[in-house]
């Protein structure tokens, strides 16, 4: 009991400590409960409604991530490296093509950022992202119109992306999660694991199969499938040198840990930015 | 077949000693410091690459602000005479010039720029717009690599001096150094502050 008792304090005082750690970087920072994070709560519902059906639409069609975030203040942080912290705690962007888009507003701090992921920075130049920043977002945010500023950049982004068709296609095509959980890939790992199980543990399941279902031919003698089966123990011989065989785990076929966000809740892929992007304020 | 049993056993035991040896983490490491390097060198590069345009541009409206213009190209220049070796980053004396340098850069460029705000004309120019959302970029991506490399820095130098990796340093990797970080004079020189006129 004593040791028991002990054991739990020890969890507790672990899950405190734990806790304790994340709770600074969660103070700060909004968590990624949708394609638009409104914590400073300036965009009005039916814009939300229609931003993230549109956003989840084109990350359908081409596989970027375009998220909208908003706070209230940056906690006087410049906004810079906040937006670049918070896309990376994100992830935003499939992982391996760091396609992600973080357009983040702070309303006490009258600042705006598009962030733009490594993969995006040749489409969407830092030069579009300034323009876009100060044509559309800039007027209409002096106007107090935030839904529409929002939206329209939302929607100058996109045209800029879809302005590179023949990119767009193949940038989709390279991250196409077909939507059977069958792929060619899940396909050689079922392959392979059957024939090693049945490689290593075949014998052993025929000489336990063989007495149930097999035809006694003889004591401790079996026909089954075939195959006539003999459990009766050998005579031993010399015994060679065993041989040890090692199997490690070399194959790496794991690959691929984008979050793919196809059905309810939304979650970045594993991508990350380099700065890439433009500020703007109103 | 018991002793094969039991000295199947002792491996499986033996295995999670094997992988957390670390053998690899201080190789690991030194890797991606050096990535990180590089980098922070590209962006720099980036930066360099964009100054001439820049500067011929601002020309073309204020050319009689010969001074600040000269200093530019003339930082410029310097910065890019730097020796880049990868044995700089054990090196406090060449990290320490090349730091320079591009500090230098970093301050004759925000001159420049304070300078360019008594040019409307220059300021409304399409060009110059778009060499400044430029620079200004480049200027954000240098800090976000030398953040990554100051991390990643932080993470070898580490290895080197913490069980269980710091066995590995001195039986093996006995070449291993720790790699030189950005100080703090630097972090606190004046970035070129790009005014839209949105004040």
């Amino acid at each position: 009991m004593r040791v028991m008792s002990l054991a739990g304090i020890l969890r507790a005082l672990l899950i405190v400590i734990a806790i304790g750690a994340a709770l600074p970087a969660l103070a700060q920072q909004p968590q990624l409960t949708g394609r638009l994070v409104d914590s400073a709560g300036i965009i009005d519902a039916a814009t939300e409604a229609d931003l993230t059906t549109k956003l989840a639409e084109f990350e359908k069609k081409s596989s970027d991530q375009i998220v909208v975030a908003t706070v209230p203040n940056l906690g006087g942080e410049a906004i810079e490296p906040y937006a670049n912290r918070l896309f990376r705690a994100w992830g935003l962007g499939q992982a391996g093509e760091n396609n992600g888009i973080l357009i983040l507003v702070a309303l006490e701090d009258r600042k705006m950022r598009i962030e733009v992921g490594y993969g995006l920075e040749g489409t969407l130049t830092d030069l579009h992202s300034k323009l876009i920043i100060e044509n559309t977002m800039v007027p209409a945010f002096r106007a107090g119109d935030y839904s529409g500023g929002i939206s329209r950049a939302v929607d100058d982004i996109i045209m800029v992306l879809e302005g590179n068709g023949a990119e767009l296609e193949a940038r989709a095509e390279r991250n196409r999660h077909s939507d059977s959980a069958f792929d060619i890939d899940t396909w050689i790992v079922i392959i392979f694991f059957t024939i090693w199980f049945s490689i290593f543990f075949g014998s052993i399941g025929i000489s336990l199969l063989a007495p149930i279902f097999g035809r006694k031919i003889g004591p401790r003698r079996y026909r089954w499938l075939g195959m006539d089966v003999d459990l009766n123990p050998k005579p031993r011989r010399r015994r060679s040198s065993s041989g040890w065989v090692i199997h490690t785990g070399g194959s790496d076929w794991a690959g691929g840990g984008g979050g793919w966000s196809g059905g309810g809740g939304f979650s970045g892929g594993g991508g990350s930015s380099g700065g890439g992007g433009a500020s703007g304020s109103w | 077949m018991s002793r094969n049993l039991i000295s199947a056993l002792f491996l499986a035991l033996l295995m999670p000693l094997l992988t957390a040896c670390g053998f690899n983490t201080i190789p690991t490491a030194e890797e991606r410091a050096k990535a990180a390097w590089s980098e922070v060198l590209n962006q720099y590069q980036r930066r360099a690459d964009l100054i001439p345009n820049l500067v011929e541009t601002v020309k073309g409206y204020a050319a009689h602000e010969r001074e600040v213009l000269e200093s530019v190209v003339e930082a410029r220049a310097k910065a890019t005479q730097v020796q880049v070796s990868p044995e700089m980053l054990q090196d406090p004396a060449a990290f320490q010039a090349f730091q320079e340098s591009q500090s230098q850069l970093t301050s004759a460029l925000s001159r420049l720029l304070a300078v360019v705000e008594n040019y409307p004309d220059l300021k409304a120019n399409q060009n110059f717009l778009a060499l400044q959302a430029q620079l200004e970029g480049t200027e954000n991506r240098i800090a976000v690599a030398r953040r990554d490399y100051i991390e990643a820095v932080r993470v070898y130098n580490t290895t080197l001096r913490t069980f269980p990796s710091i066995i590995w340093a001195k039986l093996w990797f006995t070449d291993a150094v720790p790699f030189q970080n950005f100080t703090v004079s630097e972090d606190k020189m004046e970035v070129p502050q790009v005014n839209f006129g949105t004040k």
